[in-house]
């Protein structure tokens, strides 16, 4: 019988065995600098570039392209900023959605107060964003289209690999950035094949460890940086790297299993939810049919979402009610979906992981099932 | 739908009768190349080699990055294979071209009609093609003349193959195909463009890298086996022979003139080279000498060091200017690798005032000056071997 189980691996997930030793390792014995040009300095960055290559391997680019950063939310930065400098004199119109994570929602509305026309595609009330819409907003002029892969709220998967098409079609020089926060690893992605040119991952939603992350940068394309300093990361993202975390990022990507496979795993364990929540009747699904099996946002009709969050995480279920980044505001990508407005008080996310069970399942649905009868609904 | 890979090549049809040799280089090489990837069938019909992957589940993306790295050749392209069945080609003109045609605004569709017991007709397998395309891509229209995309449906004896755009390739003649020389690389941008420019004439290479510790670092060969790394995806796995040479540096600076120490040195690399270019069973050596570009690559520092050799001296980047092999470099990834600031063999001791017309008389006799015979002998003798090969 367990007695807890979490489900906001969207958040962040367990550091799996593998990167813990990476980590481990080499805050033992590889603590050298990287940029030092002596053995200790050596080892250092032999481990560095062994890190570079594995993460390289798995998106199928060239290690040049891998530029890391300390996370999701610098590489989006990175990204965004440094490509609307760069591309400035082609056009100001930068092409997004309305439900990017802030790291590139609130980049974004920084740029918009500095000249920059920010155009951001609405969701429609499925939670998808359309490629019709898509191919209507890119104009010659726009610069930048700037889309997540897979949704951190609601799962919703975005027509990434249409983004360069539109841009070719209207025959601009815009660079195509993905947010593939919660996609990596989690479903295939080659950006070469998605023709993305700027593209962020981090480890730790990939059971790495906090303080790692990644731009893949074309080598076709270049931006401008946004900090000054030394001459790391191509001097793309200068500052000592944080050898510890990426050697764990590069396990934890080595550990990845196959992912067509987990990805079967996780929709069984979906579908086994989804299936006691119809049968328990009250609780609405957000996420779009056709959403990452790994995120599920749901709401549950007439209990708001801060209780139930305390309840179930009383009683050893950890969920949450959006995106951990906004701490508890009402979810800006819900609103965009238009639901109702009973649903938007009340949505739960539940994000799985490879080390999530059917009997975890059973656990969450019988918790909600309590919820449902002991909080006070009005 | 079966998915191939197209693949026209380039001068080789050029080659008369020993076309069919070349041909078989070719294939080998792709097939070596693709081997990480899984097995692939290969056939040869009229000037066409045609890859089919032997499963599904084989990667083609990164199957097409190695092969536009293959010299040998001009063009390819990802193809649909399907049955000769004018419903399945037109069904699979529409599904298989969608990402194309929907970035384009303009197409035409060329047909090839090699099987001629196909019932349609080139014009009318066009026509119809066409048609097809334009209801299911609304968008679209026709432009004969300069289309963004051409749909190419191609009948040939055991299926129709339809493929949209044709990639260029790399180019050149199988490598193999020349026979095998010798790179003096150090860790410059000049040297990797001379071996992929070599490769790229069908030359195998190996290559010898100069190390002087404590002079040089190992971060320094680090980069030399980096370089190659970047330069075996196109000639195939590289034996780098990285050769101790303090000694003979250490040598010249103690016992020669400053201003012809440059010229020295490298006809002392020369000598260590050819005996490992022997050993090796390569009949020339390359560098990335170009003209006038620094006082050791004047025409009379290039005599004095030529006259050490007995074979011949490939110098592709001859007639370049730097920019011409800055373009080069970046092309094949390796720019970026070449401008990391370690000091190499060729910037230990330089001279303030290198002399930029030595006199052979002058050089020979300067180098008198020591015994160093038995030092390159040594030298080659106890180079280390690095076997380079592509990620």
């Amino acid at each position: 019988m367990i007695t807890s189980a979490y489900f906001d691996n969207s958040a962040t997930t367990m550091p799996c065995e593998e990167a813990v030793l990476a980590a481990e390792k080499a805050i033992k014995e590889f603590w050298g600098n990287p940029s030092s040009l002596h053995g200790v300095g050596n080892s250092a960055n032999a481990l560095l570039e062994g890190s570079r290559e594995a993460i390289a391997d798995f998106l199928h680019c060239s290690p040049g392209e891998i530029y890391f950063t300390s996370g999701g939310t610098e590489s989006d930065n990175l990204a965004v900023l440094g490509a609307a400098e760069k591309m400035k004199r082609y056009g100001k119109r930068i092409v997004s959605t309305e439900i990017e994570h802030p790291a590139v929602y609130d980049t974004l509305t920084k740029l918009g107060n500095s000249g920059f026309e920010i155009v951001r595609l609405k969701p429609g009330a499925d939670g998808n964003i359309s490629e019709k819409d898509l191919f209507d907003a890119v104009t010659p002029d726009t610069i930048l289209i700037s889309m997540m892969a897979v949704n951190n709220e609601t799962g919703a998967v975005l027509p990434v690999a249409s983004a360069k098409k539109a841009a070719v079609r209207a025959d601009s020089h815009a660079l195509i950035h993905c947010d593939a926060v919660q996609a990596f690893g989690k479903m295939p992605l080659r950006p070469s094949s998605l023709g993305v040119d700027l593209m962020s991952i981090s480890a730790h939603k990939i059971h790495g460890v906090k303080g790692a992350g990644a731009l893949y940068i074309s080598k076709n394309v270049s931006i401008l940086p946004r900090v000054y300093g030394g001459e790391q990361e191509s001097k793309v993202r200068p500052g000592t790297e944080a050898v510890p975390a990426i050697a764990a990022f590069a396990a934890a990507v080595k550990a990845l299993p196959n992912i067509n496979a987990e990805r079967e795993k996780m929709s069984a364990l979906r579908k086994r939810m989804l299936d006691r929540f119809a049968l328990e009747g009250g609780i609405e699904v957000n996420s779009p049919a056709d959403s990452s099996p790994y995120v599920t946002n749901v709401s549950v009709t007439g209990i708001k979402s801060e209780p139930m969050l305390n309840f179930l995480s009383a009683n050893g279920v950890y969920v949450s009610s959006g995106s951990a980044c906004s701490k508890g505001k009402k979810s800006r990508v819900l609103k965009a979906m238009n639901l109702p407005g009973g649903r938007l008080e009340s949505p739960i996310r539940i994000s799985f992981s490879r080390y999530t069970t059917e009997e975890e399942i059973d656990f969450l649905c019988d918790m909600i099932a309590r919820a449902k009868k002991e909080i006070y609904s009005k | 739908m079966k998915e191939v890979i197209l693949i026209k090549n380039g001068e080789l049809a050029l080659k008369g009768l020993n076309r069919r040799t070349f041909e078989d280089i070719l294939i080998k090489n792709m097939k070596h190349r693709l081997s990480s990837l899984g097995k692939f069938d290969f056939s040869v019909a009229q000037s066409t080699i045609v890859a089919s992957p032997a499963d599904d589940s084989i990667d083609l993306d990164e199957a097409c990055e190695k092969i536009a790295k293959v010299f040998g050749i001009a063009a390819f392209s990802r193809a649909a294979a399907v049955e000769k069945d004018f419903n399945v080609i037109l069904d699979a003109c529409v599904k298989y071209l969608e990402d194309e045609l929907s970035c384009a605004k303009t197409f035409k569709v060329e047909a090839k009609r090699s099987d001629k017991k196909f019932p349609l007709q080139s014009p009318e397998i066009c026509r119809e093609t066409g048609g097809r395309i334009l209801e299911a891509f609304p968008h679209l229209t026709v432009d004969v003349h300069s289309p963004d995309v051409v749909v190419n449906v191609e009948i040939r004896d055991e299926y129709a193959y339809i493929h949209g755009r044709q990639i260029k390739g790399s180019g050149g003649m199988p490598v193999g195909s020349s026979g095998k020389a010798c790179l003096l690389i150090s860790g410059g941008i000049d040297s990797p463009v001379a071996g992929y420019m070599m490769a790229k004439r069908g030359l195998e290479l190996t290559a010898v890298h100069f190390a002087s510790p404590p002079y040089t670092s190992e971060r320094a060969e680090q980069k030399v086996h980096s370089l190659l790394g970047k330069v075996s995806e196109y000639s195939g796995k590289i034996g780098l022979w990285v050769v101790p040479f303090t000694g003979i540096q250490e040598k010249i600076k103690d016992n020669c003139p400053e201003e012809i120490f440059t010229v020295i040195m490298r006809r002392m690399m020369m000598r260590v080279a050819q005996i490992i270019a022997l050993r090796e069973k390569a009949g020339a050596l390359i560098t990335g000498e170009s003209v006038g570009q620094v006082a050791s690559q004047t025409l009379y520092a290039m005599i004095c060091t030529d006259n050490v050799c007995d074979m011949p001296v490939f110098r592709p980047l001859i007639g370049m200017d730097k920019d011409e092999v800055i373009a080069i470099s970046r092309k094949i990834d390796t720019f970026d690798i070449s401008v990391l600031p370690y000091e190499d063999c060729c910037t230990v001791f330089t001279p303030k005032h290198p002399r930029t017309r030595p006199t052979l008389d002058y050089v020979e006799r300067a180098e008198e000056a020591f015994d160093y015979a038995p030092m390159i002998a040594e030298a080659a003798q106890n180079a280390r071997f690095v076997n380079i090969s592509a990620r």
